[in-house]
């Protein structure tokens, strides 16, 4: 087995800002423009620490609007590229999240979510810009947004965001949260060779025969990178497939149908759910992040207490698991949705339930939701 | 001993957060037990009231958060006053007189034990290890991790060429609470 200084194999103890950039390096990210920001600076600081050993580019930009063009730019050459941030940065990075969505470039952005609007509160743990990572950019769009729950998911979630990215050729987002980013725990990497490192497709024909945008009946365009002799083409004005902009409204519903389907139908490959005692659950918490754990300890008390008690945990959260929760919705009385934000998930929840139970929001600010607030809901709900 | 939950404070500098880390290192990684450190954090991480908190469990860590600690650590009065009021009835407080001061009245449904670590960290010259002597001396009285487990995690997380002024604070903390333990048992029997 040849050393790869990029993955550190082995056991380590790790908090989940460590974990998530060295689960972008095992992947193979080359390249972090970022502008720190609390609680995500540790992401910016290992990674200035470890890109340049394992022959990488690290660079501070002059804020966040300038980080996500950067990481687009290293993108579009080649190099698997991230930026990490909270709040005010992710406000700032928006724009230009769309452009990665219209132009299709692969990218990872981790937001390790504070307490909002503004700058807010910004040592405290927050969920309110989980709306914001599905519609923050304006146009319509598809989104893929994964929520780990420890430090061992913000490494693997890592590797699977850009995995994701480079399949469906988007930014894809990890929105973690503070406890999540905070904690230290016990961060396995794997042996190389058991971690799967998935790279964009790539031009099959001559260099002058490529079109850019030209699926060939897929979803997801081949992608050749700037710099190497191919005609690269692109824009954010809607395109069309030789990537030059045509403003017809047939090349937008063409385009943009394009760009939601590649992510919609491909949902089953896309959207993962955990699933604790819910065979016979009456009272199903549906829970994604840090206050997923906290329903983990509320669920055992309440089976303790003889209330059929389960746990679907969302580890996507975009696209929105909508068939998950409707079966769900039928099969459960109650479904109770923790979240640290005044309901935002909660939203999606009462959607796709259709009616078919009663959806509670148990809304909470700043900190993460006691096991006993959970329970004390799901006891006082089964009257 | 299933889950145990330590809380550690202290002033910002003190090292208490690395302490934490030390700890939940070596049930991690050379125990093979669970552990799950969090810690409070602002800007009293540059100075204030600063404290970490840590689980570790032989099962698995759901809930991470330590509301109501079974050993407390704390190396400033401020955190004494602070935390000790959420410790258990029969919790353990480990504290350094020093600086939480001799005659502060400490609650008698506590087992306390003392350890005037800041001195004797100044007495080695280095007043910086005074957290690594409060781990040698929480080695000698919890059972929550083993003493081989510790040093394991001190040499891997202090800085290159500091190893045996470090082991050599764990050691003398050790000692001392390895005698401390003996004179409380005589006194008891």
């Amino acid at each position: 087995m040849s050393h790869d200084p990029a993955i550190r194999t082995g056991e380590h103890f790790l908090n989940g800002d460590e974990a998530c950039a060295e689960g972008a390096l095992a992947c193979g990210c080359r390249f972090f423009a970022g502008y720190p920001i609390t609680p995500a600076t540790e992401i910016a600081e290992t990674m200035s620490r470890r890109l340049p050993e394992v022959g990488g580019v690290y660079i501070q930009m002059e804020d966040e609007l300038a980080s996500m063009n950067a990481i687009l730019g290293a993108s579009s050459a080649g190099v698997k590229a991230m930026t990490s941030t909270s709040g005010p940065g992710f406000s700032l990075m928006m724009e230009n999240i769309g452009l990665g969505i219209m132009m299709e470039i692969p990218c990872v952005v981790v937001n390790i979510q504070r307490g909002g609007p503004s700058t807010g509160l910004p040592t405290m743990v927050g969920q309110q810009d989980m709306m914001q990572a599905r519609w923050g950019s304006h146009g319509d769009y598809e989104m893929i947004a994964l929520c780990p729950w420890s430090p061992q998911e913000m490494f693997d979630f890592a590797i699977r965001a850009f995995n994701l990215s480079e399949k469906y050729r988007i930014p894809v987002l990890i929105m973690a949260d503070e406890v999540v980013g905070h904690m230290t725990e016990k961060v396995v990497i794997p042996p190389k060779e058991e971690i799967i490192r998935l790279y964009r497709k790539k031009p099959q024909v001559p260099s002058n025969e490529y079109i850019m945008y030209e699926t060939n009946g897929s979803l997801v365009p081949p992608m050749a990178n700037a710099g190497d002799g191919y005609k690269v083409i692109t824009t954010g004005l809607t395109h069309n497939e030789q990537g030059y902009p045509d403003m017809t409204a047939e090349a937008h519903e063409k385009l943009i149908t394009r760009l939601c389907n590649k992510i919609l139908l491909n949902k089953a490959d896309i959207v993962e759910v955990e699933e604790r005692e819910l065979s016979d659950a009456e009272v199903v918490v549906v829970a994604y992040g840090s206050p997923a754990r906290s329903a983990v300890l509320a669920i055992k008390k309440a089976r303790e207490q003889g209330i059929k008690a389960g746990l679907l945990r969302l580890r996507t959260v975009w696209p929105f698991p909508e068939a998950e929760i409707l079966k769900l919705a039928k099969q459960a009385k109650t479904i109770i949705v923790p979240e640290i934000n005044k309901g935002q998930i909660v939203r999606e929840i009462e959607r796709c339930a259709k009616g078919n139970c009663e959806v509670i929001l148990i809304s909470k600010l700043a900190l993460i939701h006691t096991p006993d607030e959970i329970l004390e809901v799901i006891k006082n709900r089964r009257l | 001993m299933g889950q145990t939950e330590i809380k550690l404070g202290g002033f910002g500098g003190q090292g208490i957060i690395l302490a934490g880390y030390i700890i939940g290192k070596a049930a991690a990684l050379y125990d093979k037990k669970n552990a799950t450190l969090t810690q409070s954090y602002g800007p009293e991480s540059r100075g204030g009231a600063c404290s970490a908190k840590l689980i570790v469990s032989d099962e698995e860590i759901d809930y991470p958060e330590v509301l109501y600690p079974n050993v407390l650590i704390v190396m400033s009065k401020e955190a004494y006053l602070k935390f000790s009021p959420a410790l258990i009835e029969n919790g353990s407080l480990l504290y350094d007189d020093d600086m939480v001061e001799n005659n502060i009245e400490i609650d008698k449904s506590v087992r306390a034990y003392a350890i005037p670590a800041t001195r004797m960290a100044e007495d080695l010259g280095k007043k910086i290890v005074a957290n690594i002597i409060m781990l040698g001396f929480f080695a000698a009285i919890m059972a929550v991790v083993t003493k081989r487990s510790l040093e394991e995690a001190i040499k891997t997380s202090i800085p290159k060429g500091s190893e045996e002024l470090n082991l050599m604070a764990f050691q003398k903390g050790f000692e001392y609470g390895r005698k401390l333990v003996k004179l409380q048992s005589d006194v008891k029997s």
